[in-house]
């Protein structure tokens, strides 16, 4: 049988998969991780992203065999259990920037990833980001404004950035 | 301690759900699940000549295959909602379809598998024998005569709705002016995130079935499950997890699946789920919003509005669960917020070989006010005067109100307008948008060879659908104060909203009170959490809940303090002495004390609250309140809009969106904006994005998010969004729904906006949703 050897959220991880089975019922089904979301199922909603490598990935469209030797982080990741939460998390709380909060972990994986990028928080790269991303409950405006105090942060402050 | 209601407060909810550990359906997994699929109608209308299941049956990893003939008298019809006596010929799906499917993606087979991959393996094998019949896909194919989504309805149609106040024929066939215009609203879905799912499990041991399901109204699910399956409430216990949106779509009572995946749980006594994926979501969850107008209006020289006259059909799809809910709220929010004295509709619900309709976000209002609007738009055109005239000229002056329009609601309640400030809404509106400066630029732009337009609309939104709603508050002896609803989340903020509410009267932080919704309890009754309800039946419930607790608190610190208790006050979680600060005691050693026994870990003697000899029983430190309403309250608002159209592409940009909004006393303006702004968005959607489609056979053909496009964050346009408070006379809070209003006129406003900007084209925007394509075609066929 397969086998998918990595690690997630810095664990590592060893487990025989079947080859169909996709990254994202691995993490959600085989390892516990429910934070990560299956909004579509065809790579279009973004609700599942995780980062694979350090970069998004849509988790639906990916093969949990394809994860093996890559590192994966979810948004369990983001911020340790009774740690603060993290920059994106925090900012997302203070702004009423999710409401149902299904599509959200996602959202916050790819912004992640920007914050992550070298140099000043581009608000280009951020939008850029959010673009990838379906939300039918805030219609964007908070997520918006989240993403304009990231930016307007410096850098270092407030919790890790994952 | 007042000062939470009122206050822009951050979530309470929000940090579970940011770290990832949400509880949503699918996100619960009990040991030794199993996996239901769904296979599902691939005809729009045919019979069906034979089901063979036997492959699935000997596939491997499955555990059970169900047919309809399996179910037995489990496969009757489904529920009918509101039975009323317009309806006249009303029918509802069964849980799985026998010798006939009348709809693309409608239930015939499930299978029970050890997981999800190998139950859709096993789906592969049924086989299932179709003999097509013709369809009926559009309105003119139900009026045909030739084809039949029931064969015992010749007509295709399922029930009439109608009213009338004044005499409008009359009045139209004697007015200065008259107008027709033909209108079309198309099909549309409320498109959740997270999609349907349910989870049961049958435990022999505690003889008890417990069900998760993705609802609205766990409450309702449960008492009719109940009835259904012939499982006593007091074995079985309903609940609504995390819910990942719900807009109308999750409040079906009952899906076939909500009935199928508990019986299968029962048969096989094991955990069984189910998670719909998102093809299923578009071809077998309920969509609405298709109609046709044809609507009449009769006015004077002055643009004052003598009469309104529609005749419409209804999409119902193949049956109609939710009865005349969906036409009867468009035929009565129609005349919105315009004093019309004549006034008549009449809508025909007609059956198609479409999923069926139900209420989503906004529930036949949008469609209204899009008739509503247009009709406006018509009359300042042939009069040459400005819409905002005409709209001005004939809103519902303050003074009128409670307004009785005459018209009953489908649940027979008289719809009055509690209260509102209609001309002022407007005129802010206007402020706002600034007509003169619009206009002006439009003329320069126009020389450019460019395109603005400006549109506008307003609409009432009937809220708080009744009977009543509970609330159970209890004092906890950590100090707590736990608030058990009916009425579950799907992202409107209930643990946050109620929590500020029952803070402010007991007096502690808003973070001492825990909001529970206790559908699946052993006594929990109510409703749910549709037509923007929530806020006004249970927040009025929590209020008086936490009233009548602070009277027992109070009672028990009294004793404690030694003092009457009208000497007593609260705050920060504490009992005061009026005017000796040092006399106190928290919310926690009240509880503590109010029980004679002492628990371990208790480090100091708690005092008996009771001193009567003998009497040693606790004190009750709980109270129930309910909120009874026959009345809708009614929300309001006013939408203007700048939009630029490139004629060349048809493509539609919103330079600037001006919400002027009225829901009365707002509770926490954080959550209200976000539920204008979400509405708004949607709404934007559904004017501009979003259209289901279906092929001449039925055939859906927008059956995933890359054909069905929901708004990114590129549609959203600069927003100014200003508040009323006119606070609703009919409820101790003051407080109308908010839950549906940013979506309802936002259709109309930018339809006007669009023919605005195209008038040197004199293109009459009479349908909704409009894509680029559609307004390159309009403007070809003006063009010689």
């Amino acid at each position: 049988m397969p086998y998918v050897r990595t690690t997630v959220n810095g664990q590592p991880v060893e487990r025989e998969v079947e080859a169909r089975l996709l990254l994202s019922d691995f993490l959600r089904h085989e390892l516990d991780l429910t934070g990560t979301h299956v909004g579509c199922e065809h790579g279009v909603c973004g609700a599942c992203t995780v980062l694979v490598d350090d970069r998004p990935v849509r988790a639906c469209l990916m093969l949990a065999v394809q994860a093996n030797g890559k590192p994966v982080r979810t948004v369990e990741s983001l911020a340790e259990p009774g740690q603060p939460l993290s920059r994106v998390q925090a900012a997302f709380k203070r702004n009423h920037a999710l409401q149902c909060g299904f599509c959200t972990p996602g959202i916050l994986m790819s912004l992640t990833a920007v914050l992550e990028e070298e140099g000043p928080v581009s608000k280009e790269r951020a939008v850029d980001a959010l673009r990838g991303h379906l939300c039918r409950c805030t219609g964007y405006r908070n997520i918006m404004t989240a993403i304009d105090e990231i930016c307007a942060e410096p850098k270092e402050v407030g919790g890790g950035a994952g | 301690m007042p000062g939470n209601v009122g206050r822009r407060m951050p979530r309470l909810e929000d940090d579970r759900l940011l770290r990832g550990n949400g509880m949503y359906l699918d996100d619960i997994h009990l040991s030794g699940s199993l996996h239901a699929h769904v296979v599902r109608s691939m005809h729009a209308n045919a019979r069906i000549a034979g089901i063979d299941v036997e492959g699935a049956r000997r596939a491997p990893g499955v555990r059970l295959v169900l047919t309809g003939h399996d179910l037995g008298d489990l496969n009757g019809p489904l529920p009918l909602l509101g039975p009323h006596p317009s309806l006249l010929a009303p029918r509802t799906q069964r849980p799985l379809a026998v010798d006939r499917v009348r709809y693309v993606g409608e239930a015939i087979v499930m299978i029970v598998a050890e997981d999800r991959y190998l139950a859709e393996d096993a789906a592969d094998l049924v086989q299932i024998d179709y003999e097509p019949l013709p369809e009926v896909v559009e309105f003119d194919d139900a009026r045909r005569g030739d084809r039949f989504v029931h064969d015992d309805i010749a007509d295709n149609v399922a029930a009439v709705v109608s009213q009338v106040r004044g005499d409008p024929e009359e009045v139209i066939r004697s007015a200065p002016h008259t107008l027709a215009l033909s209108l079309d609203i198309e099909r549309s879905c409320g498109s959740p995130l997270e999609g349907r799912g349910v989870l049961a499990d049958w435990d022999p041991r505690r003889q008890k079935l417990t069900v998760f399901d993705s609802t609205q109204s766990p409450v309702a699910i449960r008492q009719g499950l109940s009835r259904i399956l012939d499982v006593p409430l007091d074995r079985l216990e309903v609940s609504a997890p995390d819910v990942g949106g719900g807009f109308g779509t999750k409040i079906m009572l009952f899906y076939p699946e909500e009935v199928l995946v508990p019986y299968a749980a029962l048969r096989l006594s094991r955990p069984v789920k189910w998670t719909e994926d998102r093809w299923e979501h578009f071809i077998s969850a309920n969509q609405e919003r298709g109609q046709h107008h044809e609507a009449v209006v009769a006015f004077d020289d002055n643009g004052r509005i003598l009469a309104v006259s529609t005749d419409f059909d209804h999409d119902t799809g193949a049956y109609v669960p939710y009865g005349i809910a969906v036409p009867a709220v468009t035929g009565t929010h129609l005349p919105g917020q315009y004093d019309i004295e004549h006034y008549r509709y009449s809508g025909r619900v007609l059956y198609t070989n479409k999923p069926p309709v139900s209420p989503y976000r906004g529930a036949g209002r949008p469609q209204g006010v899009f008739v509503m609007e247009r009709l406006i738009g018509a009359v300042a055109k042939r009069l040459g005067t400005e819409p905002w005239r005409v709209r001005r000229a004939n809103l519902i002056p303050s003074s009128a109100f409670p307004y009785d329009t005459g018209l009953e609601l489908h649940d027979r309640s008289r719809a009055i307008y509690d209260s509102g400030s209609y001309v002022e809404g407007f005129d802010r509106m206007l402020s706002h948008v600034d007509v003169e400066a619009f206009r002006e630029r439009q003329r320069a732009t126009r020389a450019e060879g460019r395109h603005l337009g400006l549109g506008m609309a307003t609409y009432v939104e009937g809220t708080g659908v009744g009977p009543y709603e509970g609330c159970a508050a209890t004092l906890n002896s950590s100090g707590r104060i736990v608030l058990e609803v009916s009425v579950p989340s799907q992202g409107q903020g209930h643990a946050t909203t109620f929590a500020q509410i029952a803070a402010d009267v007991i007096g502690c932080a808003a973070e001492q009170v825990h909001v529970v919704t206790a559908a699946g309890g052993p006594t929990a009754v109510g409703h749910g959490t549709f037509g923007s309800r929530a806020a006004v039946m249970s927040g009025n419930a929590v209020a008086a809940a936490a009233h009548a607790l602070r009277a027992k608190i109070l009672a028990a610190a009294s004793v404690l303090l030694e003092c009457s208790a009208e000497d007593l006050e609260t705050r920060d979680g504490n009992v005061f002495v009026r005017g000796a600060e040092n006399a106190r005691v928290s919310l926690a050693d009240i509880a503590s004390g109010a029980n004679p026994i002492q628990y371990p870990g208790t480090d100091r003697p708690t005092p008996w609250v009771s001193r009567e000899p003998g009497s040693d029983a606790p004190v009750s430190l709980s109270a129930t309140e309910y909120f009874r309403s026959g009345q809708w309250v009614f929300g309001s608002g006013a939408h203007g809009v700048m939009v630029e159209v490139d004629p060349g592409t048809g493509r539609v940009t919103i330079d600037q969106y001006v919400v002027v909004h009225d829901c009365g006393r707002v509770i926490n303006p954080l959550v209200v904006d976000g539920q204008v702004v979400g509405g708004l968005i949607q709404g934007i959607g559904g004017a501009l994005l979003e259209r289901l489609t279906f092929a001449d056979n039925g055939q859906p053909t927008t059956t995933s998010f890359l054909n069905f496009h929901l708004p990114t964050v590129d549609d959203l346009p600069p927003l100014v969004l200003d508040h009323l408070e006119t606070p609703s006379p009919w409820n101790p809070l003051g407080i109308k729904g908010t839950g549906e209003a940013g979506i309802i006129p936002v259709a109309a406003a930018i339809a006007e906006a669009i023919e605005d900007a195209l008038s040197p084209f004199e293109v009459p925007v009479t349908s909704m949703p409009l894509f680029p394509a559609d307004i390159r075609t309009a403007i070809d066929r003006t063009e010689p």
